[in-house]
């Protein structure tokens, strides 16, 4: 059986999975409930002087009936006093020892009001502290979150303020609404930061109602933009945290967030080179217990791909992601249909020719869409009914299989995302015996051998 | 609804109770569920399968973005009757047939159910048909029988901006859809009300008259500019065995049905047997289970395989408890000679004789040809439906009736031109 327990800039825990700071680590109850389904450790729901919240709080983004693809939330930081806090995971932590419990820390931007939070959350027995300079609503407003993790200054000099005082590691959580997120990592790793918690929830406005004309969530018929997050912004997710792992000044061990729901998540952001996960909306839809298939899909890709710990797969994928003008332009694909899985949808044929480059017909007379569509509201169907149709030809459709002109094909991959058939498109190379040549070696006149 | 419907009809809850709907409406988040699992075909399949050609996959897409009442203007706009169609529709063999799902191994998309939400909300928002052109013609048309090709052929010429007179013998309009049609598909009220809309654009409606012959045609003739025959297909043909004579309690199938659906009789034997399996035979008999028989046996001359009935609908059967009498060649119909009522159906099986006890028997073995078409001759003329087509489906009917429909419209443009 693979070992995912893992050391992650300092801290041990028995699995990379975390849940990240928000309201599934609100109190000590609810994380040793989560501890005892399995997961390998909690970012405390930040800490600082109690807010108020409004209700509602949350909204979402269905997409083709399912719930939740993207969720969007106007809460703040933990509503509850700080001693209440710091009492419950110092409870927690001596009842699961083994499990790691990171206190995420806001608290205004006063060095005396920093070096007391930290000295007061150290003392619960803490793993580590996790600096919220991320949030992207209603504390920014207050001078604190992503007010701070949007200047680099402010980042640097609250995170040196941390460091002058803190014994256990110090996280820097990283906001994506900013332009380049290396500006605040580079800032963060300066100070000394120890680890980099990314991304924090992104800017949104999830949608309006129809019927009212009023944004959602709806706090007494207005809403404010909040934090999006869930399966939507995995894509975005994972290009910032390999930004930070690709560059040398940002580079610091990463604890990955953002729309991680499934083991298959998790896995492309410690490829990237995460070195733990932090998972939030997932657990908010269906409850702690996602856990098991997270720890347990792991363990079985890793025992199929021959990974003994989560360090032998780590960052393996990093390096494959490149600037563009490294790719190679002599490398070639083109789409293979493959006859004997086609089920004649024709999604193909219309995203060829309406979004691509025209080289799917489904003629030898490369007919355009109108054309074929004509051809079949001309023709004349009628109900079959076997005591009048005897003799005559049976009305089923005949296979519609699209063909690709191969010459024409770019490769773009098109036809294959949009196919509803596993297998049935495939890319296939195609050998033209050039040798590879990137747009640098065009730029320079220097193509390689 | 929009608007009363100005046909007198009393319905009978009786008859709701024992003939609930045999495809339940979806509720919204079904239908959407259902709606996203539709993958968009290009050119697809199920609407070239369709006789009306609905651009199926668009009307699917527009339910998926709750943009239902464009669902059902996408539906109206190739088939008038796509209310009724959504549940009448034999749609295993037609757009759900033809659905790329199949070829999957997965469940087609339920075509015929998701038709049948975006039609419901069309009719709960009280809208009307839209008219396709402002002009008003001077043309003049008779459509002869208010059945589906009649109606698609009015409606289309109503919007269009004609004046229409549809003309009908029985007392209400809708043709099968009304009288003939299984009540667990198509309730009257619901006909009717799709009948309404089209009167809505102005058609009008003249119920009890008959067209017979050469000088009812020739007043036609004189009267208007074109003359449709939708009149569908004559009576059930009759038992041609010793004892057809007797017809106390015989009764042919479509008039078994018409009467529980139309006339609130809700007569029916214990011993039922029904003659013929084709879809009205099976119509019939599972109405006679449901109005209360005890026993209810089809008998065909020939096997299993060679039944004409769809094959969902022999399942259908099965299920309502209908027993079935395969190779049986009814021989004799025996009857006391005191009151004059059938006590039994003498059957032929290779050879062997048998007799099924019957009280109430049903001949199902098909409709008569009208002769009314064959007085009918000149350019004014167009038919369509059951009574050209040799007897097919609803859609096909409408199908009919909108081609003559658009026909008629373009020979008039022609005359002008």
């Amino acid at each position: 059986m693979p070992d995912v327990s893992t050391t992650f800039a300092g801290i041990r825990c028995p699995n990379p999975f975390w849940l990240a700071s928000a309201p599934p680590t609100n109190c000590g109850e609810q994380v040793m409930r989560a501890f005892d389904a399995g997961w390998g450790g909690a970012v405390w729901k930040t800490i600082g002087e109690p807010i108020t919240n409004v209700s509602s709080r949350y909204s979402s983004i269905d997409w083709n009936g399912q719930r939740m693809l993207g969720l969007n939330n106007i809460e703040l930081i933990s509503d509850r006093p700080i001693e209440t806090n710091l009492r419950e995971i110092a409870e927690v932590k001596k009842r699961y020892p083994k499990h790691a419990v990171i206190a995420s820390l806001m608290v205004e931007s006063t060095r005396e009001a920093w070096q007391d939070i930290v000295q007061r959350s150290e003392d619960t027995g803490a793993d580590g502290l996790e600096l919220n300079f991320g949030c992207p609503h209603g504390m920014s407003e207050r001078g604190m979150g992503s007010a701070v993790g949007q200047v680099p200054e402010y980042t640097e000099m609250i995170t040196s303020w941390v460091k002058e005082k803190a014994r256990t590691p110090v996280l820097v959580k990283l906001t994506p609404n900013i332009t380049d997120i290396r500006q605040i990592a580079r800032a963060a790793k300066r100070a000394g930061a120890d680890g980099l918690s990314a991304i924090n929830t992104i800017n949104s406005i999830t949608g309006i109602d129809l019927d009212t004309l009023e944004p959602r969530p709806n706090v007494d018929g207005l809403s404010s933009h909040g934090g999006y997050c869930g399966p939507a912004v995995k894509p975005i997710a994972l290009n910032m945290v390999h930004q930070l792992q690709n560059d040398e000044a940002s580079r610091l061990p990463t604890s990955g967030i953002g729309g991680i729901g499934t083991w298959r998540d998790a896995a492309e952001f410690i490829l990237l080179g995460c070195g733990t996960v932090q998972v939030c909306t997932a657990v908010m839809h269906y409850g702690y217990r996602v856990i098991e298939d997270l720890i347990d899909g792991l363990q079985n890709w890793m025992g199929e791909k021959g990974f003994a710990s989560i360090e032998d797969f780590r960052a393996l994928s990093a390096p494959k992601v490149t600037d563009w003008n490294h790719l190679n332009l002599n490398f070639k694909i083109v789409a293979r249909i493959h006859a004997e899985k086609c089920i004649g949808c024709e999604l193909c044929y219309i995203a060829c020719w309406d979004g691509a480059h025209q080289c799917i017909h489904l003629d030898n007379a490369h007919s355009t869409p109108p054309a074929i569509e004509a051809v079949s509201r001309a023709r004349i169907s009628v109900t079959p009914i076997p005591k009048l149709d005897r003799g005559v030809p049976s009305g089923a459709p005949p296979a519609r299989v699209p063909r690709v002109d191969e010459d024409e094909c770019v490769g773009c991959n098109l036809c294959a995302l949009v196919c509803p058939v596993d297998g049935c498109i495939t890319m296939e190379r195609i050998e033209n015996h050039l040798p590879r040549k990137t747009w640098e070696d065009l730029v320079n006149g220097t193509p390689h051998s | 609804m929009g608007g009363s419907v100005p046909f007198a009809f009393q319905d009978n809850a009786e008859v709701a109770r024992r003939f609930p709907d045999l495809h339940p409406a979806f509720d919204s988040n079904q239908a959407l569920t259902e709606a996203n699992r539709c993958l968009n075909c290009f050119d697809a399949p199920c609407a070239a399968a369709c006789p009306t050609h609905i651009d199926v996959p668009r009307f699917i897409k527009k339910i998926s973005t709750q943009n239902l009442m464009g669902s059902a203007l996408t539906i109206l706009d190739a088939n008038i009757l796509g209310a009724s169609c959504s549940r009448v529709c034999p749609v295993d063999v037609l757009c759900e047939g033809a659905c790329v799902m199949l070829r999957y191994n997965k469940q087609p998309i339920a075509i015929g159910r998701l038709q049948r939400h975006a039609m419901d909300h069309f009719w709960q928002r009280g809208a009307r048909l839209p008219k396709k052109s402002t002009r008003k013609r001077s043309q003049k048309i008779v459509c002869i029988g208010a059945g589906p090709a009649s109606l698609a052929c009015a409606a289309e010429l109503a919007q269009e901006g004609f004046s229409v007179t549809v003309i009908e013998q029985r007392a209400l309009p809708g043709g099968l859809n009304t009288y003939g049609v299984a009540e667990y598909k198509l309730r009257p009220p619901d006909s009717l009300r799709e009948v309404a809309m089209i009167a809505e654009l102005g058609v009008e409606f003249r119920f009890g008259v008959s067209i017979q012959d050469e000088s009812d045609l020739a007043a036609l003739e004189q009267e208007y500019d074109a003359i449709f025959i939708g009149i569908g297909l004559g009576a059930t043909q009759k038992l041609r065995i010793p004892g057809a004579e007797h017809n106390v309690n015989v009764i042919d199938a479509l008039e078994f049905i018409a009467r529980y659906k139309t006339a609130s009789n809700l007569t029916v034997g214990n011993n039922v047997v029904v003659v013929g399996a084709g879809n009205t035979a099976i119509d019939a008999a599972n109405a006679a289970r449901r109005l209360g028989a005890a026993h209810v046996t089809i008998v065909y001359r020939r096997t299993e395989s060679d039944m004409p009935a769809f094959g969902f609908e022999y399942e259908h059967a099965k299920q309502e408890g209908v027993g079935f009498e395969w190779l049986a060649q009814p021989v004799a119909i025996h009857a006391d000679p005191a009151s004059g009522r059938i006590v039994s159906l003498e059957c032929s099986r290779m050879g062997s004789n048998f007799q099924l006890p019957c009280d109430m028997l049903i001949p199902a073995i098909g409709q008569t040809p009208l002769s009314l078409l064959e007085r009918c001759h000149g350019p004014k003329y167009y038919s369509g439906g059951d009574c050209t087509n040799g007897g097919r489906e609803v859609v096909d009917a409408v199908a009919d009736g909108k081609r003559a429909g658009v026909a008629i419209a373009k020979s008039f443009e022609a005359a002008y031109a």
